[in-house]
């Protein structure tokens, strides 16, 4: 059975910050005529061509800029990591090389790629909702970590 | 030909597009590590509300998706450059149950794994730099294939 977390539970921050984040991939789409898939944005950059870099470190410095106008008009939320170095440094590397494998993350195959009704986004963002919630299953509950 | 004041406004939407997406994974609760772990922990005490955040994404994405789709040029006049790859393949299936692995181990994604980066988080720069690395040696592979 599952049981839930009403005392967490944000539906109105978690629905007024996705809509903030379609927004974002639309007006990517609109205007850049780009996915908003960050690996894909990030990988562009180890192979770059001339006219092809501005526009993908643009984006990545309005990621990063972001908390700081954040805290510009309020303090940030909280944000609690007790993952380890090391399982921080392993996961990391598997998501780097999963996602370029996959052609894709939670932004290209499940915001952008969903929202498309791309088939292989479909299968993708079902495949890796799933081994996530294994995942998460086998660390808490059989190993207990 | 692209004049100069047409490739700043380019770099400004993407900057624009960059900020606003940063702000609604802060928002939405996406940029909590721990927020993201209890909505994928469905055996504990379950936090549903990252189902809300996709749901409000693709709201908006399918709208914008549509237009995106009639068109072969952006606003700003740039190809439209939407993928074309129908194949549900190996590959695909692989790399995404993969993904989905190391997302269950942190709870983070890329996008978030930057806006974190941004905030200041120690740990999410040790994810963000093997996050690169593990890119990087993609990339390595896939060229030394072709080649």
């Amino acid at each position: 059975m599952i049981t839930i977390d009403w005392n967490n539970f944000t539906p109105w921050n978690a629905l007024a910050g996705g809509l903030l984040i379609g927004i974002a991939s639309a007006l990517f789409i609109l205007f850049n005529g780009r996915i908003a898939g960050i690996t894909g944005i990030i990988a562009g950059l180890i192979k770059p061509r001339l006219h092809d870099i501005g526009w993908r470190l643009a984006f990545i410095a309005g990621l990063i800029l972001s908390p700081f106008i954040w805290q510009y008009y309020s303090t940030l939320p909280e944000i609690t990591i007790n993952t380890s170095d090391t399982l921080m440094a392993l996961s990391g590397l598997v998501v780097g090389f999963s996602t370029r494998l996959g052609s894709g993350c939670t932004s290209g195959h499940g915001v952008c790629g969903i929202s498309r009704l791309s088939p292989r986004s479909i299968i993708a963002t079902i495949a890796f909702m799933v081994t996530g919630f294994v995942t998460v299953y086998v660390a808490r509950h059989l190993i207990g970590a | 030909m692209k004049k100069p004041f047409n490739h700043f406004i380019i770099l400004l939407f993407a900057l624009i597009s960059g900020l606003i997406f940063g702000i609604g994974l802060i928002l939405s609760g996406m940029a909590n590590p721990a927020k993201v772990l209890a909505f994928l922990d469905l055996a504990g005490a379950w936090d549903p509300s990252l189902a809300l955040v996709m749901a409000g994404a693709i709201a908006v994405g399918l709208v914008a998706f549509a237009i995106a789709k009639r068109r072969t040029r952006s606003f700003l006049g740039l190809n439209m450059q939407l993928p074309t790859a129908r194949m549900i393949d190996k590959r695909l299936v692989i790399g995404s149950l993969v993904f989905g692995i190391g997302w269950g181990i942190a709870g983070i994604c890329p996008a978030p794994a930057i806006v974190l980066v941004g905030a200041g988080s120690n740990k999410a720069i040790i994810f963000t730099a093997f996050m690169l690395l593990g890119i990087f040696i993609f990339e390595i592979l896939e060229n030394r294939k072709k080649s």
